[in-house]
């Protein structure tokens, strides 16, 4: 029963984890960039719940109207006036500028908010929970937010595909020369596919604040779920990077079951094996 | 001689330290169809990237309707009314047939074209509208950069090599198309290798050599031994 319930507990967080790893997925996709400040941008935004929580006395799952667009905004504004300039046949100035990021995050939330463990309270929905059949009992929370990932990824989904915004970036990601022709500015569109990556990290944001506590270094560690959860599932499969997380859930819980030490290890454990047996990850989509 | 549409003056361009073309001279008239030619890197692609915005200028060195466009973005220049059919076809081979037939008209420049209207130029497209745009034959494909082109409701479109690579019997059916196209009251830049072709279709005409305009001419005019000397450089 214990394993069954780790199981089912793993299989939620790893809705968290698609939620960390969906907006890499996307801006990979759409202009080849690896953001390393992508995990301190998850923190930044739960830190902008926090103050907008105490701010505004609301609910911290009510900060996701104030924070979720500000995110995409900086993420907007981010790639139009830093980003765009680093883009090129070499891949190593985008590296070293989000690199640079990680750190300036990093450290200005250090110096604001200080090294002190936060946590948000969203009130009574985190203690309630639903008895399923077989003595499990799920959280009504964590069941929440797994709903509103698989929600997320499959809207993404819709944009990228269905929608003259996907459109526009599949178009820009095959070739810019031609999408320009076509009318598409490209520093816009990426811009765009920027703020939307951003826009998702703001709901992952703050949904690590309600879920664990956070701090300004834990950026860096759910960076590292994130890419995970993508290699996993495959780049450039949105789907795949659900199911990467869902793995990477899974494993960690497995493993926490066995000895509370090795949740971490066994996550990472898992990634190496899908590595090892499928280097493309599982569903992959971009050569 | 009515004002020109599109000219270029003394127009240079250069990819790092390799200069391609050496002031540049042309004049396309409002309806108007002229043909460049010229051998394999005489600069015909070049000056097309030049036109459309895909290679920055200074701005007085392209005039459109007399407003200097050569440093504009190639977003700028599509939204002014000039469309390109580029080299190699170079559809986007994450959409399908329609999806890059909808995005050559999504700038929405109001005119004849539009999607049904492709459709019945190219018959063929229809039926494999929802398929992956590298799934259809190079002459298809070619249909699709066509018509891709054509969405955007150009006054000016640009065609570069269209016969590259292609069957002569498509050939011979896409030229079939072309007056069609071009009967709408838009002007057209034919960029062809292949001498006759460009004549057949063409009122004047440009011939390139080494990054410069060697020959100009109105195509009933000239003399086979005039472009051979000018193709060539003998
Ligand atoms: N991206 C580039 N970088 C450097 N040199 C280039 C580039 N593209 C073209 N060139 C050079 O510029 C010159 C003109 O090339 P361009 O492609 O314009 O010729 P073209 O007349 O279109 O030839 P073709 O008939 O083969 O298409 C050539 O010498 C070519 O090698
Ligand atoms: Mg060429």
């Amino acid at each position: 029963m214990e394993w069954i319930n780790a199981i089912v507990q793993g299989v939620l967080l790893g809705g968290l984890y698609a939620l960390f790893a969906a907006g890499l997925s996307l801006i990979f996709g759409v202009m080849r960039l690896v953001n390393i400040a992508h995990g301190d941008f998850i923190v930044l935004a739960a830190f902008l719940a926090l103050s907008t929580t105490s701010a505004l006395g609301v609910n911290p799952l009510l900060t996701l109207v104030i924070v979720v667009p500000v995110m995409a905004v900086i993420g907007y504004v981010l790639q139009r006036g830093v980003l765009n300039q680093t883009l090129g046949d070499d891949i190593l100035p985008p590296l070293l500028v989000t690199f640079g990021l990680s750190v300036i995050i990093q450290n200005g939330l250090l110096e604001i908010y200080s090294a002190d463990p936060q946590k948000m309270n969203a009130g009574a929905i985190e203690t309630a929970s639903l008895a399923l059949p077989g003595n499990l009992n799920v959280g009504v929370l964590p069941l929440v937010m797994f709903g509103v990932s698989v929600a997320v990824i499959a809207g993404l989904q819709w944009v990228f595909y269905r929608s003259a915004l996907g459109r526009a970036f599949r178009a820009v990601s095959d070739k810019q020369d031609i999408a320009q022709l076509m009318g598409l500015n490209k520093a816009h569109v990426f811009g765009l596919a920027m703020a939307l990556s951003l826009a998702v990290v703001g709901i992952a944001g703050v949904f690590l604040g309600i879920r664990t506590s956070f701090d300004p270094s834990i950026g860096p560690g759910r960076l590292i779920f994130g890419f995970e959860a993508v290699i996993i599932g495959g780049l450039g499969n949105l789907w795949g990077t659900m199911i990467g997380g869902i793995i990477l859930g899974v494993s960690q819980n497995i493993g926490a079951q066995i000895n509370p030490g090795w949740q971490l290890l066994a996550g990472h454990i898992a990634f190496l094996i899908v590595l090892a047996v499928k280097p493309r990850g599982l569903f992959p989509r971009i050569d | 001689m009515p004002e020109a549409l599109l000219s270029t003056h003394g127009l240079n361009a250069h990819y790092g330290d390799f200069q391609a073309l050496f002031g540049v001279d042309i004049n396309i008239h409002a309806g108007e169809v002229i043909a460049i030619i010229g051998a394999n890197g005489a600069g015909k692609t070049t000056l097309m990237r030049s036109i459309t915005g895909l290679l920055a200028n200074r701005p007085d060195m392209v005039t459109y309707r007399n407003t200097p466009i050569g440093a504009l973005r190639a977003d700028q220049v599509a939204r002014t009314g000039i469309a390109m059919v580029p080299e190699g076809r170079q559809l986007f081979q994450s959409l399908s047939v329609e999806e890059n037939l909808i995005i050559g008209g999504q700038i929405g420049r109001k005119g004849p074209w539009e999607l049904e209207k492709v459709f019945r130029l190219f018959p063929i497209l229809k039926e494999r509208r929802a398929v992956p745009s590298t799934a259809l034959s190079g002459g298809q494909q070619q249909m699709v950069a066509i018509g891709r082109a054509l969405m955007s409701n150009p006054e000016l479109i640009l065609f570069d090599e269209i016969s590259l690579g292609l069957a002569p019997i498509i050939i011979k059916s896409i030229y079939e198309v072309l007056p069609d196209i071009i009967g709408e009251g838009m002007s057209a830049v034919i960029v062809e290798q292949d001498i006759a072709k460009a004549l057949s279709v063409a009122g004047r005409v440009y011939c390139m050599q080494e990054g410069r305009i060697s020959l100009e001419g109105r195509s009933n005019e000239l003399t086979r031994e005039q472009i051979s000397a000018a193709y060539f450089g003998v």
